[in-house]
């Protein structure tokens, strides 16, 4: 088969929509277009319906009721309605004072929960931001050490978005309901690729989105729990009551039915595709690592999903790197800082040195990621990746034995 | 972000890379400057490298770059520029040539003011090597 330039390796960013997804959500743009919301006429019935088997859909991927599924508009809708909505409706004190109550989350976290977290920070509530170890996983020892009497939530990622890791998600959600606090997690690049039961992980609130599985763009879902405990929010966008109260506006039902078609394709192909995946990954970063020198794949060793693949390249700029592989997408959280791009605050944060932080790429792969692609991104680094070396001083430097990190350089 | 034909160019045939020698063997030579500016941590380090007749014409140059595209087309440019010019001819060279030359846009143009810095830097250090004392190295000192 002919390998077709370029190729797509950034599907931590987004994915393409299956086609039966939109085969599944045409009817719903010309037949179907009702108000799901129209309760005396058959297009309304309809758009209803559609939008109830999406909810089955979605709830069945996880391992929830149907009712527990409210509709967004993507996971940053999700986490801002998750955090926001909680901490507020389990304030231990009114607007305008301090002290409202505690909540755990930590420093690299998608900005979609730092950035709701920071607003509530500066709304008289006190957070605490754990720092992982270099390894990214968010333990439940750690949690456990940041929980305090006032403590109302956890936010905790199931899955880093740029390292790909997997915090201890089931062993956290435990201990916040063994000790009555809320646990939300945002879950986009866990949900859908990898087995969910929000019973047995223990999971109050979670977040996951419908255009990193495969499904249409501007959607996403919440799950709030309704049983023991049932979680209550405060709504973030008032009118007209929709989902019960917790989000209203009319809902986008071709996109809900398409997410609804992703979660039970998902579902599906899950085994299959995890495995596919994962042996991909591992000859991307085996060859990787076995053809270059001084290569750091980040994050934990095992713990890591299939699709992600964070990789550094010491000594070789990110941002001129993928200039010389610009027939592969993907993304580099890294270059100089003075510039367009900047370093990754997620590696920052971890401790992973500047100058490999500077020339990180996260490969990310996805349902149609093809072996031949796979080989193909593997010489393109290799190639790029000697290329810049030839052109790099530091590489000199490390070549000579030169500790690059002891110089004293003249930063302008 | 769209690169010009001339900094691709650069990019995938880079001009005069190389140096003299290892840091060591270059900083015993006097006929040969060395300029390194930038920082790791910044995502830039540029090294020139001059080898300067006793006449004070610069006969070869030579660069190393860590840094984006756009800051190795703009080493490889300044060494296709200085070669063979006089010191003197060398430092009128200005980093708004380069963003010209190169089409670069405005977040590059700190890309195209390391050249020039790494040309002052060079040019510097042969002097102090060599015992002269100029206003230029002066000013060039203090502007760091
Ligand atoms: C972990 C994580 N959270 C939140 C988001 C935001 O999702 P959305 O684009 O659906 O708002 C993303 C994707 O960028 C993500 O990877
Ligand atoms: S060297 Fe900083 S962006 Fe070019």
């Amino acid at each position: 088969m002919a390998l077709k330039l370029p190729i797509y390796m950034d599907n931590a960013a987004t994915t393409r929509t299956d086609p039966r997804v939109v085969e599944a959500m045409l009817p719903y743009f010309t037949e179907k277009f009702g108000n799901a919301a129209s309760r005396n006429h058959v297009f309304g019935w309809d758009a209803e319906d559609g939008i109830e088997i999406a909810r089955e859909q979605a709830a069945s991927l996880i391992g929830a009721s149907s009712k527990e599924v409210i509709w967004t508009s993507g996971s940053t809708e999700s986490n801002n309605l998750a955090i926001k909505g909680a901490a507020r409706m389990y304030a231990k004190s009114p607007e305008g004072t301090k002290n409202r109550g505690h909540i755990i989350t930590c420093v690299i976290e998608h900005k979609a929960v730092l950035d709701p977290c920071k607003r509530l920070e500066r709304e008289g509530f006190d957070i605490t931001w754990i720092t992982p170890a270099p390894d990214g996983i968010v333990t439940r020892q750690m949690i456990a050490d940041a929980i305090r009497s006032d403590t109302i939530l956890v936010s905790i990622m199931w899955v880093n978005n740029e390292i790909g890791t997997i915090n201890e998600v089931p062993e956290i959600g435990k201990l916040c309901h063994e000790k009555g606090i809320i646990f939300h997690t945002d879950a986009t690049q866990w949900v859908g690729k990898m087995p969910t039961d929000v019973e047995r992980d223990c999971i109050d609130l979670m977040s996951w989105s419908s255009h990193k599985i495969y499904g249409p763009k501007g959607v996403g879902a919440l799950f709030v729990r309704r049983r023991s405990p049932r979680v209550r929010l405060e709504a973030l966008i008032d009118g007209g009551g929709h989902e019960r109260g917790m989000r209203s506006g009319t809902l986008n039902v071709t996109g809900i039915v398409g997410f609804g078609k992703a979660c039970e394709l998902c579902k599906e192909g899950m085994d299959a595709d995890r495995e596919r995946l994962f042996s991909l990954k591992q000859k991307l970063e085996r060859e990787l690592s076995s053809r270059l020198e001084v290569v750091q794949v980040n994050g934990h060793a095992d713990r890591r999903v299939p699709h992600i693949c964070n990789i550094s390249f010491g000594y070789v700029e990110g941002e001129s790197l993928l200039m010389g592989i610009k027939d592969i997408a993907c993304s580099s959280g890294s270059a100089c800082t003075s510039a367009s791009l900047e370093p990754s605050y997620v590696l920052k944060n971890l401790g992973i040195g500047d100058e490999l932080a500077h020339s990180s790429l996260r490969l990310s792969i996805g349902r149609w990621t093809t072996e031949a692609e796979i080989d193909y991104a593997i010489q393109a680094i290799e190639k790029s990746v000697e290329h810049l070396r030839t052109l790099s001083p530091l590489w000199d430097l490390f070549k000579e034995g030169i500790d690059v990190s002891k110089i004293e350089w003249q930063a302008h | 972000m769209a690169y010009s034909e001339k900094v691709i160019d650069h990019y995938q045939h880079p001009r005069n890379v190389g140096s003299f020698g290892t840091s060591k063997d270059v900083a015993a030579r006097r006929d040969i400057g060395v300029g390194i500016v930038g920082a790791p941590e910044c995502g830039d380090v540029m090294q020139l490298q001059l080898r300067i007749s006793e006449e004070g014409i610069i006969e070869e140059a030579k660069f190393k770059c860590f840094g984006c595209g756009s800051a190795i087309a703009s080493s490889s440019l300044a060494t296709e520029w200085i070669k063979g010019k006089s010191i003197e001819e060398a430092l009128t060279i200005r980093n708004t040539q380069i963003v010209e030359e190169l089409s670069l846009p405005p977040v590059k143009i700190h890309c195209s003011v390391l050249a020039e810095d790494s040309i002052r830097s060079a040019i510097a250090d042969f002097q102090k090597k060599n015992g002269i004392v100029t206003a230029t190295a002066e000013t060039n000192a203090a502007a760091h």
